[in-house]
């Protein structure tokens, strides 16, 4: 292997250590401001952000999703598309006139 | 010997080895699986009385799922930097940071255990609530998950699936990479599931 790609890679290790300590700095964070005064909604949404920013760490860095080939981008984009259609099948439940919710 | 074509170069039109793209359609009916149940969990809560997902979930243990958290996030960083030491050729480091991998592992599990035996002894199961049939079902599922990547990673870890290193590095490498995908993906779902289960 050139050196070129050893430095490569050693770069990568540096950023991987960066991501864990940004990482566990946010999995206490989330457990912190669950703890805040504020209503459920903002709770949720407070904790969703959160995750989401980690989630974001994980599939960037770690599954290499920033520098990943445009075929699997496509094939996370459709699915992203699809997981948001079943996040909004629960929404029918208010819209199907039972009187329940 | 017929064999799987493009396991070490790239496919022309993909520009992906088969194994990874195999392994990212294969994540995406996963986000389908997990994704599913996060929609039945909201379908669920709507549904709730008042306070009723709340009451449920504060009899949860938030030091256990933290600590857990820390320990799969640890596992995440263990996995790639053993993918990051074959790309450094240097198997000894590989065998360290998957055996640590595998550890992290087995310690989510002892603990995962811990958590549901305490329920158990406390006569709470699945049928004692919605909130605990929900629970039970999407954290159950997430365990059998760590199972699978426990198999997979220790036949990696074990001279049975790691001697590939000395026949074909640059397919192991990739074999522990892709692996390497799907147990971040286990991370990921955990990184949700620990907010939304023990926290809201």
């Amino acid at each position: 292997m050139s050196n070129n790609e050893q430095e490569h890679i050693q770069e990568h290790i540096k950023v991987y250590l960066n991501v864990f300590g940004a990482l566990a700095i946010l999995t206490v964070v989330t457990v912190a401001v669950s703890y805040l005064e504020v209503s459920t909604v903002e709770g949720v949404m407070l904790a969703l952000a959160i995750a989401s920013v980690k989630a974001s760490l994980v599939a960037g860095y770690f599954m290499h999703l920033i520098s990943e080939k445009q075929t699997i981008i496509w094939i996370l984009a459709l699915t992203f598309v699809f997981f948001l259609v079943l996040m909004f099948v629960p929404l029918i439940a208010v819209t199907d006139n039972t009187g329940l919710y | 010997m017929s064999s799987i074509p493009y396991t070490v170069e790239e496919r022309p039109d993909t520009g992906l080895t088969n194994a990874k793209l195999g392994i990212w359609i294969f994540l995406a009916s996963e986000v389908m699986l997990f994704g599913g149940l996060f929609s039945a969990y909201v379908f669920l809560r709507m549904a709730a009385p008042a306070g009723d997902f709340e009451y449920w979930g504060n009899k949860l243990s938030v030091p256990m799922a933290t600590v857990n958290t820390l320990v799969l996030i640890s596992s995440s960083v263990t996995v790639i930097m053993s993918w990051a030491s074959l790309k450094l050729k240097d198997f000894e480091k590989y065998k360290l940071y998957m055996g640590l991998t595998l550890l992290c592992s087995f310690i989510f599990l002892v603990i995962k255990y811990f958590e549901y035996t305490g329920k158990f002894h406390h006569g709470i199961f699945p049928s004692s609530s919605t909130f605990m049939g929900i629970y039970f079902t999407i954290t159950g599922l997430h365990g059998l998950h760590i199972i699978g990547g426990i198999i997979v990673m220790g036949y990696m870890w074990l001279p049975v699936g790691s001697k590939m290193w000395k026949t074909n590095p640059e397919m192991f490498t990739n074999r522990v990479e892709v692996a390497g995908l799907y147990w971040h993906f286990v991370d990921l779902v955990w990184i949700f599931l620990f907010p939304i289960l023990y926290l809201l």
